[in-house]
C-alpha cells in the first residue's frame, strides 16, 4: 500500500477550510485598511519618541506628593457623594422605567414599552462623561452636575438588568395575588417587588460601584470631585500630585470594590 | 398542650417579612443611611442663580434635540466618526488577538504559576484602571489623536477579554485536554483541539460585546484628546454648538442601538 492512500483526518472539508482561509484574509485586510485610514494623520515622530516620554515623565512622577493627601480629602468626599447620591437618584426613576419596560408590567405594549425601551438605550448609549460635558454647560460646573450625569447614566443600566428580572419572574404569585381582588398597585407591591427586590438591590451596589470608578474622572470635564484636581495638576503638570491622585483614585476604586463584594456576598 | 397555645399571643395580622432579617442591623442601616444624606445633601453647594440661568441654556438644548443640524459641521463629523470606528476595529482586533495568549497564561489549569501571577497582574492592572486615565498618560506619551486612542481601548479590551475567557478556559471541562495529552499532542495541539473549541462560542459572543463598549468609550476618550468623535462633540459644546453636538449624540445613539441589535442577531445564531 502506498503512501498516498492513507487518509488523513482533517478538521474540515476541503472546501470549507478554503472558505475560513478566505474569511480570515477579508478580516485581516479590513483592519489593516481600518488602521491605516486611522494613522493617516498620525505623526509617527511622536509615537517612537514615547519611551524617551515615558521614562522623562515616569522620574517626574517619582517620588508622590504625599503631604497632597490633606488636600483630597474633601474631592473624595464629594467624589463618593457624585456616586451614591447619582445612584440613589438613578434607582428612584429606573424603577417606573423598568417597570414601563418590562412586557408584564407595561400599561401598554404599542405606546409605552418601546418608549420606556429607547430611554433605557439612549441612557446607555452616552457615556456618563459625555453626561456631564452636557450637564457642565446647562448647570454650570460643580457636583450637582455630577450627580445627574450619573443618574442618567445609571437609569439605562439599571432599567434593562430590572426589567429584564421582572419579566423573569413567576407569575403565579402574582395571579394568586391579584385573585385576592388587589388593585394594580396592590399587585405590583406584593406580588411583583419581593420577587425583583433582591435583585434590584444587588444591580444597585453593582452600579455604584461602577460608578465610583466613573465618578473619579467626571471632574475632568468639571462635574466635580477629585477629578477636578487631576484636571488641574495635569494642566500644570504637577507629576509628583498626579502620581499622588493616581494612588487616591486606586486606593478608592479598590475599597469600593471590597465594599461592593462584602455586601453582595450578603445579598446572595 | 393546649393551655400553652393559649397562652402565647399570635399576631392576628399578617405582617410582610422584612427584607433584612437582623432587627438591629435594619435599625442601624436606617440611621446610617439618614445620617449620610443628611451630611451628604449638607455638603453639596448648588448655586441657584446659575442654575436659574442653565435653565434657559437646556431649553435650548432640547431644542437642538429636536432640531439638530447635521449639515453645516458634516465633515467634521465624518472625520471624528471615521477616526471612532477604525479605532473601535483596530483595537478589538488586536485587543482579542492579545488577549487569547494572556488569558492561556492566567488560566490556573493550562499555567505555570509564575505565569499565571504576572497574567493576573496585567489583567487585574488593566481592569482597575480607567479608560480616560488611560488615554490622559497614552497622550502624553504618543501625541493626540486616533493612536493613543487606539492604544487605550487596546489595553482595556486586553483586560477584558482575558478575564472572561480566562475564567471559561477554567471551567472548560478536562477529559478532551487529558484525552489529547494521552495521545502525546503538543501544548498548541492541545488549545487547539481541546480548549478552543469548547470556549469559543462565548468568545466570539464576549468579541462582539466588547466591539460595542469600544465605540461607547472611543466617543469619551476624544475629550482628553485621543481622538474620534469625542473630540468633535468637545469642539461643538465649547462652541455652544448645541444643534451640531445633538445630531453627533444621536448618530451615536443610531451606531449603539444597531450596533446591539445586530450583535444580539449574530450571537443568537452563534450560541
Amino acid at each position: 500500500m502506498s503512501n498516498e492512500t492513507v487518509a488523513v483526518w482533517r478538521k474540515r472539508a476541503p472546501r470549507a477550510e478554503l472558505a475560513v482561509f478566505a474569511a480570515w484574509v477579508l478580516a485581516l485586510a479590513f483592519t489593516s485598511w481600518a488602521f491605516q485610514v486611522m494613522t493617516q494623520d498620525t505623526i509617527w515622530a511622536f509615537v517612537t519618541d514615547a519611551p524617551k516620554q515615558a521614562a522623562d515623565i515616569g522620574g517626574r512622577m517619582l517620588p508622590p506628593a504625599w503631604s497632597y493627601i490633606h488636600e483630597l480629602w474633601w474631592p473624595l468626599w464629594e467624589t463618593l457623594n457624585i456616586a451614591t447620591l447619582g445612584t440613589l437618584l438613578g434607582i428612584v426613576l429606573a424603577t417606573p422605567v423598568a417597570f414601563l419596560a418590562a412586557r408584564n408590567t407595561t400599561p401598554s405594549r404599542i405606546f409605552v414599552r418601546p418608549i420606556a425601551l429607547f430611554v433605557i438605550a439612549a441612557s446607555r448609549s452616552i457615556n456618563s462623561l459625555i453626561w456631564a460635558l452636557l450637564l457642565v454647560a446647562i448647570l454650570g460646573p460643580g457636583v450637582l452636575a455630577g450627580i445627574i450625569a450619573i443618574a442618567l447614566r445609571s437609569i439605562g443600566f439599571i432599567g434593562k438588568l430590572l426589567y429584564e428580572s421582572i419579566e423573569e419572574i413567576d407569575a403565579t404569585q402574582v395571579e394568586a395575588i391579584a385573585a385576592t381582588g388587589a388593585s394594580r398597585a396592590q399587585v405590583m407591591a406584593w406580588g411583583v417587588a419581593p420577587q425583583v427586590m433582591p435583585t434590584l438591590a444587588g444591580i444597585s451596589v453593582f452600579r455604584w460601584d461602577i460608578n465610583i470608578r466613573e465618578s473619579t474622572v467626571l471632574g475632568l470635564v468639571g462635574a466635580g470631585g477629585i477629578g477636578l484636581k487631576l484636571e488641574a495638576a495635569l494642566g500644570v503638570l504637577a507629576w509628583p500630585k498626579v502620581t499622588m491622585l493616581l494612588i487616591a483614585i486606586l486606593a478608592t476604586v479598590v475599597v469600593s470594590e471590597w465594599i461592593t463584594a462584602a455586601v453582595r456576598k450578603r445579598l446572595i | 398542650m393546649t393551655q400553652a397555645l393559649a397562652a402565647t399571643a399570635y399576631p392576628t395580622q399578617w405582617k410582610k417579612p422584612p427584607f433584612i432579617e437582623s432587627a438591629a442591623w435594619r435599625v442601624a442601616l436606617w440611621l446610617g443611611a439618614v445620617l449620610y444624606l443628611v451630611l451628604a445633601l449638607g455638603s453639596l453647594e448648588v448655586n441657584w442663580a446659575r442654575l436659574v440661568e442653565g435653565l434657559e441654556r437646556g431649553g435650548r438644548f432640547v431644542a437642538a434635540f429636536v432640531q439638530p443640524d447635521f449639515t453645516s459641521r458634516w465633515n467634521d463629523i465624518l472625520a471624528g466618526f471615521s477616526e471612532s470606528l477604525t479605532m473601535t476595529i483596530t483595537s478589538t482586533a488586536l485587543g482579542i488577538a492579545l488577549s487569547i495568549p494572556v488569558a492561556v497564561g492566567a488560566a490556573r489549569n493550562l499555567a505555570p504559576t509564575p505565569v499565571y501571577l504576572a497574567c493576573r497582574g496585567f489583567i487585574a492592572v488593566s481592569r482597575t484602571l480607567n479608560e480616560i486615565i488611560v488615554a490622559i498618560f497614552l497622550v502624553a506619551l504618543f501625541g493626540f489623536g486616533p493612536f493613543a486612542g487606539f492604544l487605550t481601548l487596546t489595553f482595556a479590551t486586553i483586560g477584558f477579554m482575558a478575564k472572561l475567557l480566562a475564567e471559561d478556559i477554567e471551567e472548560a471541562d478536562a477529559a478532551p485536554l487529558e484525552a489529547l495529552r494521552a495521545t502525546g499532542a503538543g501544548f498548541l495541539q492541545r488549545l487547539d483541539f481541546a480548549v478552543f473549541p469548547q470556549v469559543m462560542p462565548r468568545f466570539i459572543g464576549l468579541s462582539l460585546y466588547r466591539l460595542d463598549i469600544n465605540f461607547r468609550e472611543s466617543a469619551v476618550i476624544g475629550i482628553v484628546g485621543a481622538g474620534g468623535i469625542g473630540a468633535t462633540l468637545n469642539t461643538a459644546m465649547d462652541r455652544y454648538e448645541y444643534d451640531t453636538a445633538a445630531a453627533v449624540i444621536l448618530i451615536i445613539i443610531a451606531i449603539v442601538m444597531a450596533a446591539e441589535y445586530l450583535s444580539g442577531m449574530l450571537r443568537a445564531r452563534i450560541q
